[in-house]
């Protein structure tokens, strides 16, 4: 699941980069970057809820 | 931040003052080990502050070897690739191992100066992170891996001419994006990889027992961590005014009011944190309000250089407020066992060191190149640092075995402890 997170944050990025080079308006630019780092946040959260997940152990990933 | 030629030169007296400075900022560095040493435990800080000092001899000589030639300097070379119609500066061509560094302007030597010590602070903030489990060898695979592959590349693009200085050419985003003492190259980086570390490392044993709530771990020695936030001041006043000089070439009148909006970030974290845990708590807690103080040092890294003082106070005392709410939280609600803080102090003090440089800098599309570049080293490094760390500890585990843990990193790792006159009491919290 952390994986999983993870994997999704490259996109956010990528889509900032689309909304720099397809939208040379401010707000749409704007608006565009902010759905990427919405993205990112969403992968974020996926991967700190895959942590929770692993707490049971109290050591990490691969303990 | 600034055009990849025609960088103008520096005149002899701002050589010198920028010289001075980066001689004062090995003092930030000092502080934040100070402070990762006391909010640590005692039987495990002798190895905490020795860890220090060999992951920043580790970073040293890693981007000596291999990051500075990637991290390249602004009138220098760098790799181009042609993108829908844009040129984007992806990596650097320095020369191989520092050649011919003495006979390079003296700009392009203090810049290469400022990114040793830059790459220095970015190691340590890990390490804080692990502290009382991670070993000495993993810490210096860690800072090896980052001084030599990663900061470098990031520093390529935020400081030496790569695609994120040059937003505001290529796509009229402000004037590229703004960073100029490292909240993002530094610290956004160092706290990334400090949640890389921990969630790699794993907690303390014994921090989240399966039933009730996380155990409390405080630091063994308040008089470090306080005394280390006022040494980090003196050694953030040398970042600030640097980077502010050498990567936005701000004029010398310029550099008080920098030196100003530094002090007053810092004052607003601390005041707004002590009100926060007062209010909270019923009393001011020490190591959060060092965390805030930090965390606003963190954010005027950002932001010193491009606000007003008003700004200033402002920027400081939303850092303040964050801190110790964010602590908390993730001790609390996502159980991420971080002994010095330094994912709050560094990555999110640096959010919101760079978001307001963009909200409050004058120039028009700012905030969009900042956004950018934030996506760029959340949705980019963050990934990045914990696959490369998750192959690492395959061939250096990071973490302690249970004995180690147990009996302390001093005796364990070193032999000896840091305060061999005192007694050591069970610890209640292994159960």
């Amino acid at each position: 699941m952390k994986f999983a997170g993870l994997i999704v944050m490259p996109a956010g990025f990528f889509l900032s980069i689309a909304a720099l080079v397809l939208f040379p308006g401010a707000a749409p630019r704007t608006a565009f970057i902010l759905c990427a780092l919405a993205v990112e946040v969403v992968g974020l959260i996926v991967a700190v809820r895959g942590h929770m997940e692993n707490r049971e152990s109290d050591a990490g990933d691969s303990r | 931040m600034t055009p990849a030629s025609g960088t103008p030169s520096l005149s002899d007296s701002v050589i010198v003052l920028n010289l001075l400075l980066l001689l004062l900022a090995p003092l930030a560095i000092a502080g934040v080990a100070l402070v990762n040493v006391g909010l640590g435990r005692s039987r495990s800080a002798a190895q905490a502050l020795l860890g220090n000092m060999v992951i920043v001899a580790t970073a040293l000589i890693g981007f000596a070897l291999v990051g500075s030639t990637l991290a390249g300097n602004i009138d220098g070379p760098g790799h181009i690739l042609h993108l829908a119609g844009k040129p984007w500066n992806w990596l650097g061509e320095g020369p191989l191992l520092l050649k011919g560094i003495g006979n390079a302007s003296v700009e392009a030597q203090l810049e290469i100066l400022f990114e040793f010590l830059a790459v220095a602070m970015a190691s340590i903030i890990p390490w804080g992170s692990g502290a009382d489990r991670l070993r000495l060898s993993a810490g210096c695979a860690i800072a090896a891996v980052l001084s030599a592959l990663v900061f470098p590349v990031l520093a390529h693009w935020v400081w030496a001419g790569g695609w994120l200085a040059q937003l505001g050419i290529n796509f009229g985003a402000g004037a590229g994006f703004l960073d100029p003492a490292g909240a993002g190259t530094v610290h956004l980086l160092g706290g990334l990889s400090a949640l890389a570390v921990v969630w790699i490392a794993g907690s303390r044993r014994g921090k989240f027992p399966k039933e009730g709530f996380a155990t409390a771990m405080p630091g063994h020695n308040a008089v470090y961590i306080l005394f280390g936030c006022l040494i980090a001041l003196v050694g953030w006043l040398g970042f600030n005014l640097a980077g502010a000089s050498l990567w936005l070439r701000a004029p010398l009148a310029a550099l008080p009011v920098t030196a100003l909006n530094t002090l007053l970030t810092a004052a607003g974290a601390l005041a707004a944190t002590y009100t926060v845990t007062r209010v909270r708590f019923g009393k001011p807690d020490a190591s959060l309000c060092a965390n805030g103080w930090l965390a606003g040092l963190v954010a005027s890294s950002a932001s010193a250089a491009v606000v007003s003082p008003v700004p200033a106070l402002l920027i400081g005392i939303a850092a303040g407020i964050v801190t110790p709410l964010l602590v908390e939280a993730l001790e609390l609600a996502v159980t991420i066992d971080d002994p010095s803080g330094a994912i709050t102090v560094h990555a999110a003090g640096a959010l919101v060191g760079l978001i307001a440089a963009g909200l409050f800098a004058p120039q028009p599309g700012q905030f969009i190149a900042q956004l950018v570049g934030i996506a760029t080293i959340l949705g980019l490094f963050l990934p990045l640092v914990y696959l490369l760390f998750k192959v690492l500890d395959r061939f250096i585990p990071f973490r302690v075995d249970q004995d180690g843990e147990r009996i302390g990193m001093d005796l364990h790792e070193l032999g000896g402890g840091a305060y061999p006159e005192f007694v050591i009491h069970r610890d209640d919290s292994y159960r």
